[in-house]
């Protein structure tokens, strides 16, 4: 996914730019209002991560812009504050949702897709190779036609597959990948996902393939 | 809290009191001032009544023979008859010797013959009104002057002012009194603007900074002037310290979440063990802190809004879907489903924003400590009374600390692995209480924790 | 009068250490240590009840009643006024100028009309007209004269019978007579034309009443003129030769008073007797006195009480009228 990262903090727009391209995304990052509005009319964004408090203005005024311009393209805002009165006057502003900093990527991640999922009736967002077809929007796989709902870890083990094809992931690294860092689980845990998303995927050319002593890895054909 | 002014007395008071006494004063004014008239008149009454008995004799003296004779009319002194029988003295002098009469009336050189003279003396232990005056008989061989001398005591005089007296006093009385009452009026009429300001001050919620429109009298311009601009003040202050809070938070949370996306970027690189735990608890301590600054801000924002509750009319259904929706993507994280059972709209008067934020409190716990692939339930009931009723499936609460959980900074024994929920079960309990209800917690019959409000 | 001690007496006025009275009696027991002395014109009949009455319950006080003419009365008095307890006399106006003059006691709360007392110190307790007493046998066919004007006619007419029959008070010795003269010739001419015509007829002169009544049931006197009804209604009950003529052309009534005397000492049981006297003195035909009460004669106005009564007892116009009256009536 494209995401235009609009955040004055330079470390702090760093630090989101590196963790969302390790999941695979583009971010172009800008620090000012005015500079957004120009990249936003320059280019496609699926979706924009919008800081509050910026130099040149309020997270606000980008907002009002942007509904001035009828842009459908979904905005989370990115807050420091954590009153309730000021989330919800950036919603009724036109935000699609909001995280409060600092926030678990997987909670950005996993409410960006719930964003997507509500808006993007219309966008082409299909994944194919062969007989498979992955939405990962909608969290729908089909195998020969045959269609299942991912469970979210399933979906999200899946895409971590599918952005990497034929890459080895350790458990370990699927562990963090899957559940949050408090939450205690055992390596092993990974296995029964695994298992889930092979049983999903029998009958399709996408093959999980176990490396002992290594961890996974997804091979198409 | 708010201390008590110290307290010079009543305004009110003090005007009642000044516009009363000037009525009184007034009152007591006009009593001497009518009696005073009143009794001119009175005693004008009398002066002329004894001018005409004094006339009718003198004008009956004639000489006869060489002899003066005085052979005046019954009238002359049946005229001076009166309610009271005033006595009556009189004296008729020929050449200022005495010819008939009283001879205690004294004579005096002020006689005229045009018009009576009056005095007033003390005869015979009594206070005699006195009226006299002279003519000259010519007669043959010689001219003689006629003084005559009516007295009359003043009995009926002081019985009629007696009565003018009462009566005047008594209008008096009236006139005080309705005086006093409109003085009552006119002070309250006064001070009612005042009242009026203070009440609408009273009225207005802590937040409400605004400048008084309403149009007050010209005096209290300048009271209202200043008050605006304190309130001006006021208003600047709490924005900028809202400000600084935010900017604050800013300045604090925009660092933590950079710490926070490096070590999260950091933790999928690193394989050692060791390492890999520094950046856990690293993102631990981070959550942790963020978690309680929020919890912090957002109890001091419900103990504050408690004192003045913006009740108004919220459907109880409503702000529990909303908020199943918006803790959706986070549900969906742990393949959580979050069941909403409603019997349709809940209304209730309350602050809807205090509501959510704690039924968000108690769904975030319910989050927090469901296992992976369970339900969270949510459940609005109307009858018999508003109630929503949260539950997970989860460990439950410790038995032995269900009540004390609900005490500020208390955290559940099991909870050691989730990120600070210290406050939110006290905030659900404050926004309960301020809405008049309560909060229960229990736990399931196969388990979980049950947060149930009362409202 | 049948208690009469001694009948001449009208000029009596200086005082001798023994004054000789009409009549004097003492009312209660002789060793009661406390006395009033009345001074009163009234004959001493009329008054027995009331003082009889009102000693019942008071032993320790006797009365002393003393009884002289008005004018007498009035010198007596002002001569002395700490000797007397009580002043009772039919001189309206001789009792105003005493009370005006300052001697008369207030007493308060007498349960009287206004006209019927002055200065709550003067209190009326008869109301009594003047009267023409005729013996009926000098009108042999009945006609009684009803008005003065009938009476001149009828002594016009027949001034033999009359001649030397006629009497009237002495208004020079007499307080009552004055009083009446005064007020009838305030009210009429007519007043002046009897006196005329009875001066041509050689009036007889008397200074009291009850000598005037005996003369007419003697038959000395045909026609007495002024003469105080209430006696003569008293005598007329046992003389029916006695005709009492209220006029009708105006009628002259006066009021008889009391009061008590500020200079004496017994001052309360002299103010108890007047409150006792006005009690007693009732319209109700039970008039302890038998003489007719103040509210008697029904609206019928009597000589007011008012400061108008010293007008005739003016030195100046005194002269005035005794020398008309001498002229008119002693020729």
């Amino acid at each position: 996914m494209k995401f235009l990262l609009v955040e004055d903090n330079l470390e702090l727009a760093k630090a989101i730019s590196n963790r969302l391209q390790v999941d695979g995304h583009v971010v172009d990052h800008v620090g000012k209002i005015s500079e957004a509005i120009d990249y936003f009319a320059s280019y496609e964004y699926d979706l924009v991560l919008l800081d509050v408090m910026l130099p040149d203005g309020d997270g606000r005024t980008f907002l009002k812009h942007q509904r001035t311009q009828n842009d459908g393209t979904p905005v989370i805002v990115l807050t420091a504050r954590s009153q309730v009165s000021d989330r919800i006057s950036m919603l009724d502003l036109g935000a699609d949702d909001y995280v409060t900093k600092p926030f678990d990527h997987a909670e950005l991640e996993a409410r960006c897709r719930a964003v997507l999922r509500r808006k993007s009736n219309d966008r082409q967002t299909t994944k194919q190779f062969g007989n498979v077809e992955f939405n990962s929007i909608e969290g729908r796989l089909s195998v020969g036609g045959k269609t299942v709902n991912l469970r979210n870890r399933e979906l999200r083990l899946l895409e971590v597959f599918l952005n990497a094809p034929g890459q080895i992931f350790s458990k370990q690294k699927l562990v963090d990948r899957l559940f949050s860092y408090d939450e205690d689980v055992s390596e092993n845990a990974v296995e029964v996902y695994v298992g889930r998303l092979r049983k999903h995927l029998s009958g399709s050319p996408l093959m999980i393939t176990t490396l002992r002593g290594l961890g996974y890895r997804l091979d198409y054909g | 809290m708010a201390e008590r002014p110290q307290i010079s007395g009543s305004l009110f008071k003090r005007l009642t009191a000044i516009l009363i006494f000037g009525s009184m004063l007034l009152s007591i004014v006009l009593f001497f001032v009518v009696r005073e008239f009143a009794a001119r008149i009175a005693q004008a009454g009398q002066d002329s009544i004894l001018e005409a008995s004094v006339s009718s004799i003198i004008d009956a003296a004639v000489i006869r023979d060489g002899r003066v004779e005085v052979d005046f009319p019954y009238a002359s002194f049946s005229m001076l008859d009166t309610d009271q029988n005033d006595r009556v003295f009189y004296a008729i002098r020929q050449d200022g010797q005495l010819l008939s009469g009283y001879k205690v009336i004294p004579q005096t050189d002020r006689l005229r013959t045009d018009s009576a003279f009056f005095e007033t003396r003390i005869l015979a232990q009594s206070k005699f009104r006195i009226a006299s005056a002279q003519r000259v008989l010519i007669g043959s061989q010689r001219s003689t002057t006629v003084s005559v001398y009516v007295a009359q005591t003043q009995d009926s005089l002081s019985q009629t002012l007696k009565q003018i007296s009462l009566n005047v006093g008594a209008l008096c009385l009236v006139f005080f009194t309705f005086t006093a009452i409109l003085s009552y009026i006119a002070a309250l009429a006064t001070v009612r603007p005042l009242s009026r300001l203070a009440s609408s001050v009273q009225r207005r919620s802590g937040e409400d900074l605004r400048p008084f429109k309403q149009p007050v009298p010209s005096e209290m311009v300048p009271l209202v002037s200043s008050l605006n601009s304190l309130m001006n003040r006021l208003d600047q202050t709490l924005t900028r310290s809202e400000d600084f809070i935010a900017e604050a938070a800013h300045r604090v949370r925009t660092p933590l979440a950079t710490v926070r996306s490096y070590a999260e970027t950091t933790l999928q690189r690193v394989t050692k063990s060791e390492n890999r735990n520094a950046l856990k608890a690293m993102m631990r301590a981070v959550d942790e802190s963020s978690r309680a600054a929020g919890q912090l801000l957002d109890h001091a924002m419900i103990t504050f809004r408690a004192d003045h509750l913006d009740k108004q009319q919220v459907d109880l259904s409503g702000i529990v879907e909303d908020l199943a929706t918006s803790l959706a993507p986070i549900a969906e994280m742990k393949d959580l489903k979050i069941v909403l059972r409603t019997d349709g709209p809940v209304h209730v008067e309350g602050d809807p924003i205090l509501l959510q934020n704690a039924f968000r409190n108690v769904l975030d716990n319910a989050l927090k400590y469901a296992p992976f692939e369970t339900e969270v339930t949510i459940q609005v009931t109307d009858s018999p009374r508003p109630t929503v009723t949260i539950s997970d499936l989860g460990a439950g609460f410790p038995n032995d600390e269900i009540q004390a959980l609900t005490k500020r900074f208390r955290r559940g024994k099991n909870a050691k692995n989730s990120i600070g929920s210290g406050l939110g079960l006290t905030i659900a309990q404050d926004v309960a209480l301020a809405h008049g209800g309560s909060v229960a917690l229990t736990n399931g019959k196969s388990g979980g924790a049950c947060v149930t409000f009362y409202l | 009068m049948r208690y009469f001690l001694s009948v001449i007496l009208a000029f009596c006025s200086s005082l001798c250490a023994a004054q000789v009275w009409e009549d004097q009696r003492i009312f209660g027991a002789a060793e009661a240590t406390q006395q009033l002395r009345i001074l009163s014109s009234t004959d001493t009949s009329f008054l027995v009840p009331v003082i009889d009455a009102f000693l019942e319950d008071r032993p320790n006080l006797k009365i002393e009643y003393l009884v002289h003419g008005t004018s007498t009365i009035d010198l007596l008095y002002r001569q002395n006024p700490g000797d007397f307890d009580l002043v009772i006399s039919s001189a309206m106006d001789l009792q105003l100028k005493l009370v005006n003059d300052g001697f008369g006691k207030q007493v308060d709360d007498i349960d009287l009309p206004k006209s019927a007392k002055w200065r709550d110190t003067l209190f009326a307790f008869t109301k009594e007209p003047a009267a023409i007493v005729l013996n009926r046998a000098a009108f042999p066919n009945g006609d009684l004269p009803k008005t003065r004007q009938d009476l001149i006619t009828a002594l016009r007419n027949q001034p033999d019978v009359f001649k030397d029959k006629i009497a009237t008070y002495d208004v020079r010795t007499s307080g009552l007579g004055y009083l009446f003269a005064t007020q009838d010739a305030r009210s009429s001419e007519t007043f002046w034309r009897l006196m005329e015509v009875m001066g041509g007829l050689g009036t007889r002169l008397y200074c009291c009443s009850g000598q005037m009544i005996d003369g007419l049931v003697l038959g000395d006197i045909a026609v007495a003129y002024n003469v105080l009804g209430s006696y003569a209604e008293a005598r007329a009950k046992t003389e029916p030769a006695l005709a009492v003529i209220l006029p009708s052309d105006f009628p002259t009534t006066m009021m008889r008073t009391i009061f008590a005397s500020d200079a004496a000492q017994t001052n309360l049981e002299a103010e108890a007797f007047i409150r006792f006297l006005i009690e007693q003195q009732r319209d109700d035909g039970r008039n302890i006195t038998g003489l007719p009460s103040v509210m008697s004669f029904g609206t019928q106005q009597s000589i007011p009480l008012n400061p108008a009564l010293l007008s005739y007892l003016d030195a100046l116009k005194r002269r005035t009228f005794i020398e008309a009256w001498e002229n008119a009536l002693v020729q």
